[in-house]
């Protein structure tokens, strides 16, 4: 049965990651990932007269260089899983518009592109697709709208505060490819943890205990042991939540030791400017796993990795009405064998 | 993954350990820097507008808030005045220029949405608990200074 444990799947037939596509803002592209992005727009407006449109540009780019690079159409795509953090999540129902595929749209926060990955290979393994493709942007200044002040609002941050990461990610899952190429082979679904973090300049702390519960639930239902990865990623739980998670998964029995990073500690340098305790937002883990994660499996310095990304289940008007912040983890294994 | 009453306390304590404080004795160093600057360039418009413009000390006042007002908005929108207010914190937010940052941040932020529903119906939308609250208090500061001073005067 592919349902191994209480919430991990196991996919039999190990679906391939055909191609990704990555494109970054400004920020990113002078941070120290810059070179393993495919696009770096070194305008925040991408040309476009809005911020929202800059997003879907984004997106939209992700989407049109991982079909390109694994020489794939548009109408060979079978489905596309996609979300945003924006209402209603504009950014992903317009850009699927433009590409004009079967689309289901997703809220995970910045959780969305691990689930939308596993959903991909998901229904690539039960033979529902052929090609899906998974997809994820944000926007630094969309997402300020969105959660906080007008960007050029002189309000001060905390140092708990993060920076949303302009870009976009996107991942094209198929039935075949060849064999030097990563495959899918497991992902956890993570269940919703609260443990009452209100503020929402604390996502990282607010987020480390979804990510722990998903990733020791991950080993507890696969009987795999951290020695089997060479690489745990948290998805955005920057310089605080990461230690945080890494405490609770102690408590837990689980060492990770060196091998376990997060998505927005290594996605800026730590002195460049207002980036704060590290990035967040969907772009966040869509574009370091997808980009700079994919080129060291590519490179075969890494073998077998863990991408388990956080999302903050909030609405600024649920953080105005004094709720705490509900928070959800999915982890996907990849793994790229060497023969 | 425990949760439950017992399991948030314990969290809460432990997040609280990795929480880095809010460094607030830089950050009023810096307000106190940062706040009396702006005040201190007032203080240079208005003897400005004192010695050359016929001005009086009651009257200066109004066109010195004008040019800080106007100087606030030409910050915001070149994109400076949100970096100052990093820095500086209550010192860029506290005088009149923090007030016209608020306002301008947000009409620059909403100008897509057009100009009745976006600029004009989102403009005071930082702002208008300010002006709320600011008239509420001098209404209450301005009855209590009426009572002390008919009882005084009885």
């Amino acid at each position: 049965m592919p349902l191994i444990g209480k919430q991990t799947w196991q996919f039999p037939s190990q679906p391939y990651l055909l191609a990704t596509g990555v494109v970054g803002g400004p920020k990113e592209g002078q941070g120290p990932l810059g070179q393993d992005f495919d696009n770096i727009h070194s305008d925040s407006y991408i040309g476009q007269e809005s911020w929202e449109k800059a997003e879907r540009r984004l997106f939209e780019e992700a989407c049109e260089i991982a079909l390109q690079k694994a020489n794939v159409q548009s109408d060979q795509v079978d489905v596309l899983y996609a979300g945003d953090l924006l209402n209603q999540i504009v950014t992903s129902n317009f850009a699927a518009r433009t590409l004009s595929v079967p689309f289901l749209g997703l809220f995970g926060a910045c959780s969305t592109s691990m689930e939308g990955l596993a959903l991909a290979a998901m229904t690539v393994d039960a033979g529902y697709a052929t090609h899906a493709l998974a997809a994820t942007a944000s926007h630094n200044s969309t997402a300020e709208r969105q959660f906080r002040y007008p960007t050029e609002y002189g309000g001060q941050k905390p140092p708990t505060a993060q920076c949303t990461v302009t870009g976009a990610g996107a991942a094209l899952i198929g039935v075949n490819g060849p064999g030097h190429l990563p495959r899918i082979t497991h992902a956890t679904i993570g269940k919703v943890v609260d443990l009452g973090i209100k503020s929402p300049f604390e996502m990282g702390p607010a987020m480390a205990p979804a990510a722990a519960d998903t990733i020791s639930r991950h080993f507890k239902d696969t009987g795999l042991t951290p020695e089997d990865y060479d690489l745990i990623v948290t998805g955005d739980l920057a310089r605080i939540g990461h230690v945080l998670a890494a405490e609770l998964l102690e408590q837990e029995g689980i060492y990770l030791g060196d091998k376990f990073k997060d998505c927005g500690i290594l996605v800026y340098d730590p002195d460049q400017e207002e980036v704060f305790s590290g990035g967040s937002g969907c772009a966040c883990c869509a574009v370091v796993s997808y980009g700079h994660l994919l080129k060291r499996l590519m490179r075969g310095e890494l073998e077998r990795i863990l991408i388990c990304a956080t999302g903050a289940l909030l609405s600024p008007t649920s953080s105005q009405q004094g709720e705490s912040i509900p928070c959800v983890a999915h982890a996907v294994a990849i793994e790229r064998r060497l023969s | 993954m425990k949760q439950g009453p017992q399991a948030k306390a314990d969290y809460k304590k432990m997040a609280q350990k990795h929480v880095p404080k809010k460094p607030v004795l830089s950050n009023v160093i810096r307000a106190f820097l940062v706040g009396g600057l702006i005040c201190l360039i007032g203080q240079f418009i208005n003897q400005f507008f004192i010695a050359f413009f016929n001005f009086t000390d009651k009257n200066a006042g109004n066109p010195t808030v004008a040019v800080l007002i106007f100087i606030a908005v030409l910050l915001t929108g070149f994109g400076v005045y949100d970096r100052l207010g990093q820095w500086a914190g209550a010192g860029s937010a506290v005088p009149v220029t923090g007030f016209a940052n608020s306002m301008a941040a947000a009409a620059i932020e909403h100008r897509s949405e057009g100009l009745i529903l976006g600029v004009g119906g989102q403009m005071f939308k930082l702002a208008g608990s300010v002006i709320v609250y600011g008239t509420v208090f001098a209404f209450l500061i301005a009855l209590i200074k009426y009572a002390v001073q008919s009882l005084g005067m009885q």
